[in-house]
């Protein structure tokens, strides 16, 4: 491989490419070649860089400039001021959100001076759609290391002192999954990538097969070789178009390397993968609905046991893992299990990648260890709240997960202190709300989501969802009586002590976690028929402030409805039974006299 | 074998491993209440798919409840089945499920007969709460020549679905869509009629509520019955027998043929006859065929197409019609009992009567719902005018009879009419498997050897294992004999003939599990197998105590020959008592 004096990296994940990524990497190359620097600069597409809401990101090695937000344009300015005369293009780098003040490099970076990638090591560093930069960044020399070193239960032995738990949400211990597929005999075993990435908001798993697709391949021919399993398969969505396209390229590949397929690195182990295709089921992701769709059935999960590691793909004992699972066990195989272990807490050992969203400064993908408080978090990694407003609460763990508050931003962040607190890691979406959310609304958002997504196998959450969503419903109209508040609470337990699978005993965390939280909020729509945030349209009420109309007639005109009264020059009036709270008449109206009650 | 020791309400037992706490809480006299599971135990049927979620239990040092009809015993397990966490999660649960079903008991179908609203009484539910916003997922009726599905009444207890896939291997009903609105459809959301169904019924036969239930004939044969003009001949299936007195209180396997004859009589059936004698008439029709089959083979005629199938079972002809029309010149062509009968009423017995054709009507009553469809075929018509007009099955006579307020106790035993009331024994075995091809046997052997036959009971061939096989000696011609009940089964045996590997030289196939008596038109076992048990040893007992036990015996069908028919398999008989099979092979069409 050539060696550039620099290189010129550039976003290349679903995010900046959709913000005109690929034109500025054309128009880079163009510039680089007008400029006859072909030969010492090279221009990669890689993965994602994390920061998501400043895209598309661009980054200059040596010297990890960060530039921020670029357009195509800006490529001939980079070219001409960075690289022919090294001096930064102030204009694009990027801003702390509090101290205005821009920050050059990357590991300057307020919002990646607590993370530790791991699982996201090569993610914007190495161009994914060639393997010889993974191998550069060594990329299967793990696969390597245990074919020519390890024993099947050394290797196991290894992940399951590093203490790594499975990062699809449940925590299993990966170790524990791999000794119990070892152990039961079969003529054919599997090895599953569980890509089926649902959680509204989350993309680490897409990010992770954009940006490092050959990591995820490794480990799963790793698992296969201590499983005794000789087909992978990875269920990834079909929503996710340039994870699949990079896949694609990332096996053949490897197959043309000899790291997949016979006797792989000349050893006797053998080994290929094949993609299946997900329709984007939410419930798909619970391993045995997973496993139901790969073989062609209705995607509805089973009662287990008996476990995917006994019966799982055409009743073969079969591995199931998730995408950054597999992603972390490569650099667990080379540096050690004593290293990972070393990382994060007693029970959650190393990094876990969360996807920062909601009403945060910082919006994006963050790889922090184990351990680090909602806190560092949220004020540190994500910049504090946006426009200042009042922190009110994070939901972490997707849309089944609890939302917390100001008393557990302290918390050290694993799976159990999650669990304890009332929420749960999930995948690792995690949402920031402010003061104009509305806790009722926030629960009965996510509780539609589980609503559209339950399989309808059980009757808890098929039928027990949608009664919740509708008595949340209730509540947010004004309409509920003071016992629904019991009876909300009653339903949910159950709900959460008799669904099927894990979809039906989370759903109800939302609700849980803020009745327990946001109790006065509750009281406060059933009581008093108000909603606090003002979220709740049909709790809100627009008012004429009679000191301040002049009777300009502004506000009747723009009211869709004919809602608003009265004459020239003499206070208006709104008629609350037309009234449908669309809010152009406070837009409207010059004089402040508009107001919500 | 492995056990376990566990504690259930404070009870100790000791189950085999791998026995579910349901069962070791059944062993306790524990009756944990369930809305989904059935296990048909002798049949080897059983559906589990843990979702109605009202069995469940409170298993010491489990985070969540225990759907305890698929969780395992284990050692040192503590249950608890009543609890007050338990009992409050059953309650909710059934709430929910209530507050999703219709509340139109007093003119359910199913009212009274429904496991739901037994289990609504069961639990205590009084109330439901949340109703006046509460949805409904609702979804169209759909109407079949045999089946209606009411799936605002369905559950999802996919106890239809484990019957139409894993048992009968049929496919026309699974789930579909999501969440709140999944339901169990036809592929494409199709009417059942254009779906790959065979009108077996066992979907009906097992569904606890009333989304699935007969279209019901009664009102149209109470029509024919009170026109002057019109001549009402009744037919009574075998298996019918042997289980209508289950809805009027007797114990399963309760032989009420005199009652039933009596009853029908009462409700103004001018002639009441028996399916068995065309049964009887099967056997000769079909007998001579098998032997003609064979003779040619062993003659090295290789257009003699062997196994012969037998072809009684509608639900099984339209399955090998959808399924497997390129072997549909190896069934027999022989009709079923019920349209030989209707095909020798409304000919033979018409000219006896001096009527015409079109002022008899032949009703026939059926533990079966494909006989609905049956009936209904064009070949099986003259003019427009069916052999049969309609069939009935057990549950809607057993019906007929409370409206007509008969009380079947308290009847007298009658007699069948003649001509086409006698019959022999091996007529009433049709009703079960191995029946029919006993049956057979008894008189192929004795025409084809020309010996008498000193064994009549052929128990190698009874039973209710799936895919059975015996040899039977025909004086040296060892005969291979194949017997399969529910289409699952069947398949099995026609994939080998389809490859050519199959050994047999005649195979008996019924559609449902246990043949006839196991029908979907049959009253509800609610999933206790012992009741079919029941019912076949009622038939295998009426058959010892017929005095003709082989229907080639039986003097009505000798006269019939005699005066009417000709020869068996002659010119006349053939018209008459012979049909034709069709490709059926369903082709959905996805308009663009």
């Amino acid at each position: 491989m050539p060696r550039e004096k620099m290189q010129i990296m550039v976003c290349g994940g679903t995010n900046c490419s959709g913000t005109h990524g690929d034109s500025v990497i054309d128009n880079l190359k163009l510039e680089i070649e007008a400029n006859a620097l072909e030969n010492d600069i090279r221009v990669l597409r890689t993965g994602c860089f994390g920061l998501c809401n400043l895209g598309p990101i661009v980054k200059i090695m040596p010297g990890e400039t960060i530039y921020t937000k670029v357009t195509p344009d800006d490529a001939k300015e980079i070219v001409s001021e960075h690289i022919m005369k090294g001096r930064k293009v102030e204009r694009l780098l990027y801003r702390d959100p509090s101290s205005k003040k821009p920050e050059t490099t990357e590991s300057e970076l307020s919002s990646h001076k607590k993370q530790l990638r791991i699982v996201l090591r090569n993610c914007g560093i190495i161009d994914p759609e060639n393997i010889e930069d993974a191998i550069a960044h060594d990329g299967y020399q793990a696969l390597s290391k245990v074919l020519t070193e390890m024993q099947p239960l050394d290797v196991i032995k290894v992940i399951k002192d590093s203490g790594q738990r499975g990062r699809g949400g449940a925590g299993f211990p990966t170790g524990l999954k791999w000794e119990i597929a070892y152990k039961n005999m079969a003529d054919q075993k599997y090895v599953v990538c569980n890509a089926d990435e649902g959680d509204p908001g989350a993309f680490m798993d897409r990010s992770v097969l954009e940006g490092d697709p050959h990591s995820v391949l490794e480990a799963m021919a790793i698992c296969g070789y201590s499983i005794g399993a000789s087909e992978g398969l990875i269920y990834v969505r079909a929503e996710y178009p340039l994870a699949v396209h990079r896949l694609k390229i990332a096996i053949g590949q490897a197959r043309e390397y000899g790291l997949l397929g016979k006797n792989i690195l000349g050893t006797e182990f053998n080994f290929d993968i094949s993609l299946r295709y997900g329709a984007g089921a939410f419930v798909c992701g619970e391993e045995t609905a997973l496993i139901h769709s790969m073989e062609g059935l209705r995607g509805e999960p089973t009662i287990k046991p008996p476990f995917p590691a006994e019966s799982g793909y055409l009743g073969k004992p079969t591995n199931v893992n998730n995408v950054e699972t597999f992603a972390g066990i490569p650099a667990i195989i080379l540096k050690g299990a004593k290293w990972y272990s070393s990382i994060g807490t007693e029970k959650s050992k190393g990094t876990k990648v969360f996807a920062l969203a909601g009403k945060i400064n910082n919006v994006g993908l963050i790889e922090v260890p184990m351990g680090i408080t909602l806190r560092e978090i949220i004020y540190e990694i994500g910049g504090g709240i946006r426009h200042g407003k009042k922190f009110k609460a994070v939901q972490t763990g997707g849309p089944s997960g609890g939302c917390l508050t100001e008393k557990h931003l302290d918390i050290p962040i694993d799976f159990d202190n999650l669990i304890a607190a009332g929420s749960m890691m999930g995948s690792g979406g995690m949402i920031v709300m402010d003061e104009d959310n509305c806790m009722v609304s926030v629960a009965k958002y996510f509780l539609g989501f589980t609503v559209e997504e339950s399989c309808g196998k059980c009757a808890p959450c098929r039928i027990g969802n949608k009664r919740l969503h509708e008595l949340l419903g209730q509540i947010s109209e004004g309409k509920a009586k003071p016992e629904d508040l019991e009876r909300l609470r009653n339903m949910s337990q159950v709900i959460k002590d008799t669904a099927l699978c894990g979809l039906g005993q989370t759903s109800p965390n939302p609700v849980l976690s803020t009745l327990d939280n946001f109790m006065d909020e509750y009281v406060a729509h059933v009581h008093d028929q108000k909603c606090p945030a003002g979220e709740c349209k049909s709790l809100m009420r627009y008012i004429i402030n009679k000191d301040n109309c002049i009777g300009c007639t502004a506000c009747a005109r723009a009211c869709p409805v004919n809602a608003i009264s009265g004459e020239r020059k003499e206070v208006h009036f709104i008629d609350q039974s037309i009234c449908i709270k669309c809010g152009t008449c406070k837009e409207k109206c010059k004089f402040d006299a508009i107001f919500i009650e | 074998m492995e056990t376990v020791k566990l504690i259930i309400d404070n009870k100790e037992v000791e189950v085999p491993k791998g026995t579910t706490i349901q069962k070791a809480a059944k062993l306790l006299g524990i009756d944990i209440p369930t809305l989904c599971y059935m296990d048909l135990h002798d049949l080897n049927i059983e559906n589990k798919p843990g979702g109605c979620r009202i069995c469940v239990a409170e298993v010491k040092g489990r985070r969540n409840l225990a759907p305890t009809c698929s969780t395992r015993c284990e050692e040192g397990m503590v249950v608890s089945t009543h609890t007050v966490r338990v009992l409050n999660a059953r309650r909710t649960v059934m709430e929910f499920i209530l507050s999703d079903h219709p509340k139109d008991c007093l003119v359910c179908p199913k009212s009274g007969n429904c496991e739901l609203q037994s289990m609504a009484h069961r639990l205590g539910i009084r109330e439901i709460p949340g109703q006046e916003y509460a949805a409904m997922s609702t979804y169209r009726k759909d109407f079949s020549p045999s089946i209606i599905r009411d799936l605002d009444k369905c559950i999802m207890c996919r106890r239809c679905e484990t019957m139409c896939n894993t048992v009968q291997t049929v496919g026309a009903l699974s789930a579909v869509n999501r969440g709140f609105m999944a339901a169990v459809a036809p592929a494409f959301e199709q009417n059942l009629e254009f779906s790959t169904c065979t009108y077996c019924g066992q979907c009906v036969a097992v569904c606890p509520t009333g989304a699935l239930t007969e279209i019901n004939h009664v009102p149209s044969v109470l029509r024919a019955l009170v026109d002057p003009t019109k001549t009402v001949v009744v037919q009574t299936a075998p298996a019918v027998r042997a289980a209508l007195g289950e809805e009027f209180g007797y114990e399963p396997g309760t032989l009420v043929t005199g009652k039933m004859v009596a009853a029908l009589r009462a409700l103004g059936f001018k002639y009441v006859f028996d399916t068995d004698f065309a049964a009887d008439l099967t056997i000769i029709e079909e007998g001579t065929e098998l032997l003609d089959r064979l003779t040619r083979h062993l003659k090295g005629d290789k257009t003699a197409r062997l196994p012969i199938l037998t072809s009684c079972c509608p639900g099984w002809v339209n399955f090998f019609e959808e399924y497997f029309p390129d072997l549909k010149d190896v069934p027999s062509t022989s009709k079923s009992p019920q349209q030989m009968f209707g095909a020798i009423a409304k000919t033979y017995f018409a000219d006896i009567l001096g009527i015409n054709r079109k002022d008899m009507v032949v009703v026939s009553i059926m533990p079966c719902l494909a006989k609905k469809y049956e009936c209904q075929r064009p070949e099986f018509s003259v003019d427009n005018n069916p052999d049969v007009d309609f069939s009935i099955s057990t549950r809607e006579l057993a019906a007929f009879i409370k409206q007509a307020n008969i009380d079947l106790k308290t009847l007298k035993d009658e007699e069948f009419d003649a001509p086409l009331g006698e019959s022999s024994g091996a007529g009433v075995i049709f009703g079960t498997t191995g029946g029919v091809i006993e049956a057979a046997v008894r008189t192929a052997y004795e025409v084809h050897t020309g010996k008498k036959l000193e064994r009549v009971d052929f128990t190698e061939l009874r039973g209710l294992e799936g895919v059975r096989s015996a040899t039977i000696d025909f004086n040296g011609l060892p005969i291979n004999i194949g017997i399969a009940h529910g289409l699952g089964n069947a398949r099995k045996l026609l994939d080998d003939v389809r490859s050519g590997k199959s050994q047999f030289h005649a195979i008996e196939v019924m559609a449902c599990p246990g043949g006839c008596i196991g029908g979907g038109g049959q009253p509800l076992h609610h999933g206790n197998s012992e009741i079919i048990k029941e019912r076949a040893a009622a038939l295998y007992r009426e058959d010892r105590q017929k005095p003709l036990r082989k229907s080639h015996d039986n003097p009505f069908i000798k006269k019939l020959y005699e005066e009417f028919l000709g020869k068996p398999n002659g010119e006349k008989a053939h018209h008459l008592l012979h049909t034709h099979y069709f490709d059926k092979k369903k082709k959905i069409m996805i308009k663009q």
